[in-house]
């Protein structure tokens, strides 16, 4: 009898553990919102064809790859701009290099990954040691990406081979390869920022730069290995679009809106703005929130504005409704 | 029983030889010496505090024995060692932990990631949270809160007091020898303070050397062995809490001649009828409070620390409205639930901060002294480049008035000096015509003679019929320039004394020494 309250309480113990992050519920309400449109206006294969929810996932690949590395700069209270124009570089790069050979593959991402290794590196460095704004820094280092590009390639380059379309449009069994890799990388990404050294130190840096200083965390190295992630989760996207594409062009990333997309979803998910709270679980809510909408407006065949019109709503919404609820919460 | 032991038996040892010891420490900053020729002995298994005026030089010297800030000169010695720590974390990892009055946590993560941040333990990065947390109830349970608080809990769900406890927790869990608490009791309330009491005399017990700064008179009677009192960055004594009373260490706190010039008070007959009637009045913070403030009087209003002064200007003046009881502007209830109302109704409020709250330093002056008059004009109001409306001329004008030194109003406020920069807020003020001022700490870290600049403007102010309460933690302030005097202690209002009160009975008023606190603590303390 002792043993079954125990086990009980464990397991409401767990319960309360685990907390699931609010926006999985604004992603159950706009889903099965989207479901019912769907099914009075149009065919409703949203409730009736999987393949169409394997469809909503694989849309969210590329943006929620980079929202996870968006998500650990935000935590580490930084923000990365340069997001949408690496995850350009990256397309164009590596399809130039691999020139649609299988044996130019590995250099390919050695060099891309180098350069998003680079991208990161002066990013962490322009914020932390020459102080300069998040905000800023990541700015410039976008217009120089961009200016680089733009006077580089004007227009698909290159092309990647059979064997790394496997990327793009690969299974594994039922299930897409790219899936698969997209939890890969949020696991990754939750066990660094909930099990790891590196992550309570970000939360600290985010938390209060000056405490975590004096409580001896190296704040400039934290926030460094962040902006690097960051921009190796925005070359990894890149890879992604490139195998899909399978010839890269230079405005994928900005056309995508990989900068500002990543960093709302990762706000709607819950990750604070001025850093020190958070996680990748809830951005990954965001992206499938986006990634609803998407498909629910291409059933339902309306106008793309209005869906922009309606992303910018829920990201106001979804923001305002936490706000709200802490305020209730302090008084 | 065995704490007993311990006691009885470190008593005759820890005599002979100090914890850890300062010797002739001098430190200065631009225009001040912070710190002149101090030396202080701390020895273990004692309490000890340290206590002085606002600007006594306490924060600096904790703060150098912590690592925080270097001395120009002078020595520090730890377990017989001269050390020298140039970063906090030194002075940690020797065993010195310094508990800052503001909170150091992370509000959004937990008690065990708060208190082990910067030193998690780790495999090759990995962090074993279970392990983690059954750390932190050690700790916690070494300092007998286990039962309170629980490792997993959010920082920011706790109360203050508890907040304060977990911060002692990761003070402890450095394996500190010295622990030194800045105003720990500041934000607690009477039976969290009874607790921290407590764990003190705990954390005493085991050979730990703890040094406690406080305001409060009553508290440090009751907690320390021994009194240190600063006074202008000197060091006036160290006694035994045996051999003096309260009040001695009162007179050791300010005991000094008056050294500046205050204008003449105003004569009884010259106050006019009330102007602001205040009853019963409270808010979030503040308590219960009534008071009236007549025509042509300046009343001072004092307090230590956190005793609710700043917080009865920013009611007064809407920033954060009283939430129950009753005000009266010119014999009519009013409500002011916004500076903007508190405006239109003629008040005025020269803040304490300059910086954040009383001037736009990188306005130009002129622009500073129109704050004011361009916000409660019409929106459509016109506006010249020296005044609004008719009063083209305003700045000039006011620039006279209060004598601002500066080639050009079009200089940035903030190139001028402090006392200039406070001219500025005066002005502005004097701009929108209002009646009843506040002034929050009017004088604070200014030069000499601006300050008595500002003293006889206050009281010009007084003589043009306007009202006039000014919050100040300068007693010498408070009594060279109140018609009557407010003292404020524990966010209401301990009593009022008449103009030309002595500093020390304003001291111990404020510091909670009244007939009725007696009567609150006297059960508590026969218990202890």
């Amino acid at each position: 009898m002792t043993t079954a309250t125990a086990s009980g309480n464990e397991f409401r113990r767990i319960l309360r553990t685990i907390h699931i992050p609010p926006v999985f519920y604004f992603l159950i309400l706009v889903f099965l919102a989207g479901g019912l449109l769907d099914r009075a206006f149009a065919d409703g294969q949203i409730f009736s064809n999987p393949a169409i929810m394997l469809n909503i996932i694989v849309r969210s690949v590329a943006l929620g790859i980079v929202a996870v590395g968006q998500s650990l700069v935000i935590t580490g209270a930084s923000i990365d701009l340069s997001v949408a124009y690496t995850i350009s570089i990256t397309a164009v790069m590596s399809s130039y290099l691999m020139q649609g050979k299988t044996e130019n593959v590995p250099m390919a991402i050695l060099v891309v990954f180098s350069i998003g290794a680079f991208i990161g590196l002066v990013n962490g460095l322009t914020v932390t040691k020459l102080h300069v704004n998040p905000f800023i820094a990541t700015l410039g280092t976008s217009l120089i990406i961009k200016g680089i590009i733009n006077a580089t390639f004007s227009n698909y380059t290159g092309s990647v081979p059979e064997s790394f379309e496997y990327f793009g449009y690969g299974t594994l069994g039922p299930i897409p390869v790219s899936i698969l890799i997209l939890f890969l990388i949020v696991l990754a990404g939750w066990f660094l920022l909930a099990r790891t050294k590196f992550g309570f130190h970000l939360y600290g840096v985010g938390g209060n730069s000056e405490v975590a200083r004096l409580s001896g965390v190296r704040t400039d190295r934290v926030l460094i290995g962040a902006h690097i992630l960051c921009s190796m989760t925005a070359i990894l996207a890149g890879l992604f679009l490139v195998s899909q594409m399978r010839s890269g062009a230079p405005w994928v990333g900005p056309n995508g809106v990989y900068d500002l997309n990543s960093i709302a979803t990762a706000v709607i998910g819950g990750t604070a703005l001025a850093g020190g709270k958070g996680g990748v679980f809830g951005t990954l809510g965001g992206v499938l929130i986006f990634g609803v909408l998407e498909t629910v407006f291409n059933q339902l065949g309306v106008n793309p504005y209005l869906k922009t019109v309606l992303q910018g709503a829920i990201i106001i919404l979804a923001v305002a409704s936490y706000t709200i609820r802490s305020k209730k919460d302090a008084a | 029983m065995t704490e007993q032991t311990l006691m009885s038996e470190s008593n005759p040892i820890e005599n002979l030889a100090p914890l850890t010891e300062v010797c002739n420490i001098t430190k200065r900053f631009p225009g001040v010496i912070a710190l002149n020729d101090v030396s202080v002995q701390f020895y273990p298994g004692e309490v000890h505090a340290v206590v002085g005026e606002n600007g006594a030089g306490k924060s600096t010297l904790m703060k150098i024995m912590s690592g925080a800030y270097i001395p120009d000169s002078g020595e520090i010695f730890f377990d017989g060692k001269k050390v020298s720590f140039t970063h906090p974390k030194e002075a940690q990892e020797a065993g010195i932990s310094i508990i800052y009055q503001e909170f150091n946590l992370l509000p959004e993560r937990s008690v065990a990631q708060n208190i082990f941040l910067g030193r998690e333990s780790s495999r090759f990065g990995v962090i074993d949270i279970g392990e983690m947390n059954k750390q932190a109830q050690e700790v916690l349970k070494e300092i007998g809160v286990e039962k309170m608080i629980s490792p997993t809990a959010l920082a920011s769900t706790l109360s203050v007091a508890e907040q304060q406890l977990v911060e002692i927790a990761k003070a402890i869990s450095f394996k500190a020898k010295v622990l030194i608490m800045d105003e720990p009791t500041a934000a607690l309330t009477y039976t969290e303070v009874k607790l921290l009491a407590d764990l003190i005399q705990r954390l005493k017990s085991r050979g730990m050397a703890i040094i406690f700064i406080s305001h409060r008179l009553i508290e440090v009677f009751d907690i320390a062995e021994k009194i240190t009192v600063l006074k202008d960055g000197q060091l006036v004594q160290t006694v035994q809490k045996e051999d003096v009373t309260p009040a001695d260490v009162v007179f050791l706190m300010v005991g000094r001649t008056l050294d500046h010039y205050f204008p003449p008070l105003g004569k009884p007959e010259e106050f006019g009828e009330v102007v602001l009637r205040v009853k019963d009045a409270s808010n979030q913070s503040l308590n219960g409070i009534s008071f009236e403030l007549r025509k042509g009087e300046v009343l001072g209003v004092a307090g230590l620390q956190g005793s609710g002064r700043t917080e009865l200007a920013q009611a007064l003046f809407g920033v954060a409205p009283f939430k129950s009881g009753s005000m009266e502007l010119h014999g009519k209830a009013i409500a002011i639930k916004s500076p903007f109302k508190a405006i239109k109704n003629k008040m005025g409020f020269v803040t304490e901060d300059r910086k954040s709250e009383g001037i736009a330093p990188r306005q130009p002056i002129r622009d500073n002294m129109l704050m004011t008059v361009r916000a409660i004009q019409s929106l459509f109001g016109i506006v010249h480049k020296d005044g609004i409306g008719k009063s083209r001329n305003l700045v000039p004008m006011l620039g006279k008035q209060v004598d601002i030194r500066t080639d050009s109003f079009d200089r940035e406020a903030q190139y001028l000096s402090g006392g200039n920069q406070q001219k500025v807020v005066l002005a502005k003020w004097l701009a929108s015509d209002a009646n009843i001022f506040i002034f929050d700490e009017p004088t604070r870290g200014i030069d000499v003679e601006s300050k008595a600049s500002i003293h006889d403007m206050i009281r010009d102010l007084t003589k043009k019929g306007i009202a006039v309460l000014m919050i100040s933690s300068e007693l010498p302030e408070i009594v060279g320039m109140s018609d009557r005097i407010l003292v404020m202690w524990d966010m209401q209002v301990a009593g009022e004394l008449p103009a030309k009160s002595s500093e020390p009975e304003i001291m111990l008023m404020a510091t909670g020494h009244t007939i009725k606190d007696r009567e609150k603590n006297t059960p508590a303390s026969g218990k202890a």
